[in-house]
C-alpha cells in the first residue's frame, strides 16, 4: 500500500464512448479505512468509474491506484485485494448460495475452514442462514443483492468497491447491510459505494457528486449541507408540480426540487422569501399548507448543484475536512432516515 | 496457472451444465438424434424400387433383359420411355429410383459374343437405397449373364466363361455411393465436430449476457484458467458423446470396429480439443449465444458435410477445393474413424491424419488462450 494512506487514488482518469464522456478527467483519493460515496444522477459515470477501479475497464486517460497497485501497469495483481460487486447482479443463477460463495472463495484462494467461518458469519448477518442452498436464481432481489456482497466479501480485500449495492433492497435490508459494511471499517477496509439513495450517502464519511463524468463536489456530508449557498425552504402542498412550475426561475431562487410531501427550494434570503412566496402562489390560484426553512440535507445540495451549476467553485474544498468527518459520521451509523 | 482456480471453474461448468436442460439436451440428445438423423434417416424398404427403362434397341433379348428386372421383387418397371430426356426428368422428378439404358446394339453385340454395357442412372440423393439398388441391379444382371452363358455353352460345347452383360452404374448427385456401413463412421466425426463446437459456443457468451463476466473478471482467475476450467468438462462430456455414438454405430448400425481403442480416444481427444477451442472462440468474440452458436454451426457443419469427406469423396474433387480441405480438421478425423471402425490397418499408416488433427488442435488450443481479455468492451 502507498505511503500516503490513501486506498484509491484517481488521477484524471477519463472514459469515453462512442458519442459520450462517461468519465471527464476525474480526480480525487479516498482515504484508508474510509466509506465513501459517490452519488450522481442516472448518466453520471458512476458505473464506468468502479468498472475502471476494479480493473475490468481500461481509461482512456489518466491513471488509478488502487490498494497500491497501479491499474494501468498492475490491474491483475490488484484483484487479489479487491472486492467488486457490479450494479447488475453477477452470480450464477443455477448454483446455490453456498456454491456460488464456494466459487468466489476458491477463485480468491480461501482456505476451506476460513470459508466456512466467514460464511456462516457473513449469512448470519445478512439473515440468509437459512437459505444456504437455495438457488441463487430463486431469491429475491434485496436477497441477491446481499448475497453478492456476501461473495465480495468472502475473502479479506484491502478494498471493496459496491456498485449501487443497495438498489432495490428493503429498508430492513439495508440496515443490515450497513451494519455489515460498518463491521467491516471496523477492521480497516477501505469503501468506495455509489448509491441512488442519499439518505445513505450521510451515512458514508466523505461523499463526490458526479455529474456528467465530472466531480461537482466532494466532502463530508456536514460541510456539504453548511457549504450550501442559502436556505432550504420547504412548501407543503398536495400538486407540487405546477407550484414548482410557477416558482422556477424567480429571482432569488436558485433551486426547486419535488419531494414527498411538497417541495424544496434552495433560496439567498429565507424570510424575506416567505411572504412573497404565499402572496405569488395565492396569486396563481394555487394552495398550499406551510412555508418554513428545513436544515439542508445531502439532496437538496445536489438538486441545487446539478440544476444551478454552483458546484465548480467547490471543487478544491474537497480534502481538507475528512479527518474530523470519521468520527462525526461514525456516530451516524444509526440516525439514516 | 492457479490449480484451484482451475478446478473451481470446471466445477462451477459442470454444475452449470447439470441443471441446465437445455446444456443437457444438447449433451445427451443431439448425438443421439442426430446419428440417427444422418446414419438412418433413409428408408431401408427397397423392395420395389421403381424402375424407368428406355430400351433403345426393342429386341427379343432386350425385353428379356428388362423383363427379368420386372421378375424381381427389387424392383418395380413402372414405364417404358422413348427418350433419353424423358427418362432424366422422371428421375429429376423423383418419378423413379433407377433409370436403365438399354443400348440399340444390345443383341447384336450378345450375338457376337462381345461384352454389352447397360447403363443405370440411379437417383444418389439417399444414397442408402440408391447403393442397395445398385447392388440388386448388378445381381439381376449378373443373374441374366450366367443364364446367357449357360445358354451359349450349351450351344456351344466347352469355351471359355464369359460374362456378357454388365452394369455400367453411375450414380448421380453422390458420385461414388458408399453403403451404410461406411457412412456412420463419418456420422460420428461429423456429430462430433457440431456437438463440440456448439457445446462451447455457448459457454462464455451465456456470461457476458447474464451478466456474470463482470464480476468473474474482477478476481484474480487468469484467462488461462477460465478456458481450461470451461473446456475440461466438455473434453470429458465429448469423450463420452463419442463413445455414446461409437456404441451406436456398432450394435445398432453394425458397424465392425476393428482398430484400437486407444487410437479411437487419442483421435478423438485430439478432435475434441480443436472443436471445443474453436467453439470457446466463437463464444468469445460473439459474446451472444445465439451468434456464437450460428457461427459455429456453419463454421463447423458446412466445411464437415461437405469438404471432409463424408458426402463427397476427397480424392474426386477438384484439386482447389481438395486443397481446401487440409484446413478442415473434420477430414482428418473423419479418415482416422473410418480406419479405425473398418480397416483397423496399422497405426503408423494414419500418422499424416493424426499429425493433422494434432497441428490443428495446437494451433487453435493456442488460439483460444489468447483470444480472451479480461475487459469488458
Ligand atoms: N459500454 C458502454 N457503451 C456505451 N456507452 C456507455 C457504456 N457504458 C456507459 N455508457 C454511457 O456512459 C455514461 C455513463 O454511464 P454509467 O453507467 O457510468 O452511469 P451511472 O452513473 O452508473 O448511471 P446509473 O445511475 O444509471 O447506473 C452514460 O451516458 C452511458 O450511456
Ligand atoms: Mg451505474
Amino acid at each position: 500500500m502507498s505511503d500516503s494512506g490513501n486506498a484509491i487514488e484517481l488521477n484524471g482518469l477519463t472514459k469515453s464512448f462512442p458519442g459520450v464522456r462517461a468519465v471527464d478527467g476525474l480526480t480525487f483519493a479516498v482515504r484508508r479505512g474510509e466509506i465513501f460515496g459517490l452519488v450522481g444522477p442516472d448518466g453520471a459515470g458512476k458505473t464506468t468509474t468502479m468498472r475502471m477501479l476494479a480493473g475490468v475497464l481500461a481509461p482512456d486517460q489518466g491513471s488509478a491506484t488502487v490498494a497500491g497497485f497501479d491499474l494501468t501497469r498492475d490491474a491483475e495483481p490488484a484483484k487479489h485485494h479487491i472486492s467488486y460487486m457490479p450494479q447488475r447482479f453477477g452470480l450464477y443463477e443455477e448454483l446455490t448460495v453456498d456454491e456460488n460463495i464456494r466459487f468466489y472463495a476458491d477463485l480468491f484462494g480461501v482456505p476451506r475452514r476460513e470459508r466456512e467461518e466467514r460464511s456462516a458469519e457473513l449469512l448470519k448477518a445478512a439473515g440468509m442462514a437459512e437459505f444456504r442452498s437455495r438457488l441463487a436464481g430463486k431469491l429475491s432481489g434485496g436477497m441477491k443483492q446481499k448475497l453478492g456482497l456476501v461473495c465480495a466479501l468472502i475473502h479479506t480485500p484491502e478494498v471493496i468497491l459496491l456498485d449501487e449495492p443497495t438498489n432495490g433492497v428493503d429498508p430492513v435490508s439495508r440496515r443490515d447491510f450497513w451494519r455489515i459494511l460498518y463491521t467491516l471499517l471496523d477492521q480497516g477496509v477501505t469503501i468506495l459505494t455509489t448509491t441512488a439513495y442519499l439518505d445513505e450517502a450521510e451515512r458514508c464519511h466523505r461523499v463526490a457528486l458526479l455529474h456528467e463524468g465530472r466531480m461537482l463536489f466532494c466532502d463530508t456530508p456536514a460541510n456539504l449541507k453548511a457549504s450550501l449557498p442559502g436556505a432550504v425552504l420547504s412548501i407543503v402542498c398536495a400538486d407540487p408540480r405546477p407550484v414548482r412550475d410557477l416558482l422556477a426561475g424567480i429571482e432569488g431562487i436558485s433551486s426547486a426540487m419535488i419531494v414527498g410531501d411538497g417541495l424544496h427550494l434552495v433560496v439567498r434570503d429565507p424570510q424575506r422569501m416567505i411572504p412573497e412566496l404565499r402572496n405569488r402562489i395565492a396569486a396563481a390560484g394555487l394552495s398550499c399548507d406551510a412555508i418554513e426553512q428545513v436544515a439542508p440535507s445531502i439532496e437538496d445540495l445536489f438538486v441545487e448543484a446539478v440544476q444551478g451549476g454552483h458546484g465548480q467553485d467547490r471543487q478544491d474544498a474537497r480534502d481538507d475536512h475528512g479527518g474530523q468527518g470519521h468520527t462525526e459520521d461514525r456516530e451516524h451509523q444509526g440516525g439514516g432516515r | 496457472m492457479n490449480w484451484n482456480r482451475l478446478c473451481a471453474m470446471a466445477r462451477k461448468e459442470m454444475i452449470q451444465i447439470r441443471r441446465d436442460a437445455r446444456s443437457i439436451g444438447i449433451v445427451i440428445a443431439m448425438p443421439i438424434v442426430m446419428m440417427f438423423a444422418f446414419g438412418y434417416g433413409v428408408s431401408f424398404d427397397t423392395k420395389h424400387i421403381p424402375v424407368y427403362v428406355y430400351d433403345q434397341e426393342k429386341s427379343q433379348q432386350s425385353q428379356d433383359f428388362v423383363k427379368r428386372f420386372q421378375a424381381s421383387v427389387y424392383f418395380n418397371v413402372v414405364k417404358t420411355v422413348q427418350s433419353y430426356p424423358e427418362l432424366v426428368s422422371a428421375i429429376d422428378a423423383g418419378r423413379c429410383q433407377i433409370g436403365l439404358v438399354v443400348p440399340p446394339d444390345f443383341s447384336k453385340k450378345l450375338r457376337s459374343g462381345q461384352k454389352v454395357s447397360v447403363q443405370a442412372i440411379f437417383d444418389g440423393t439417399d444414397s442408402n437405397s440408391a447403393s442397395l439398388g445398385m447392388s440388386y441391379t448388378e445381381a439381376v444382371a449378373q443373374a441374366h449373364s450366367q443364364q446367357l452363358q449357360l445358354a451359349w455353352l450349351r450351344g456351344r460345347g466347352q469355351g471359355q466363361p464369359r460374362l456378357p452383360v454388365s452394369v455400367d452404374a453411375r450414380t448421380w448427385f453422390n458420385e461414388n455411393l458408399e453403403s451404410m456401413v461406411t457412412i456412420v463412421p463419418g456420422v460420428v466425426a461429423m456429430v462430433m465436430a457440431v456437438v463440440g463446437t456448439f457445446l462451447t459456443s455457448l459457454t462464455v457468451a451465456r456470461e457476458w449476457e447474464r451478466g456474470t463476466m463482470e464480476q468473474l473478471i474482477s478476481t484474480p482467475v487468469t484467462p488461462l484458467e477460465i478456458m481450461l476450467g470451461k473446456l475440461a468438462p466438455y473434453v470429458v462430456i465429448g469423450l463420452a458423446d463419442t463413445s455414446l455414438c461409437a456404441v451406436m454405430g456398432v450394435w445398432w448400425f453394425g458397424v465392425p470396429f476393428r482398430g484400437h481403442i486407444w487410437v479411437f480416444l487419442l483421435s478423438t481427444l485430439l478432435f475434441l480439443i480443436v472443436v471445443l477451442s474453436l467453439g470457446y472462440f466463437f463464444s468469445v468474440v460473439a459474446k451472444t449465444q445465439l451468434a456464437a452458436s450460428q457461427v459455429s454451426l456453419i463454421a463447423t457443419f458446412l466445411p464437415a458435410f461437405l469438404l471432409s469427406g463424408f458426402m463427397y469423396p476427397i480424392d474426386q474433387m477438384p484439386a482447389v477445393v481438395r486443397g481446401i480441405t487440409h484446413v478442415v480438421p473434420a477430414r482428418y478425423y473423419m479418415a482416422i474413424l473410418r480406419n479405425v471402425f473398418l480397416k483397423g490397418s496399422p497405426v503408423l499408416t494414419m500418422w499424416q491424419d493424426l499429425l493433422g488433427l494434432a497441428i490443428f488442435a495446437a494451433v487453435l488450443g493456442l488460439a483460444a488462450t489468447r483470444v480472451f481479455r479480461k475487459k469488458l468492451a
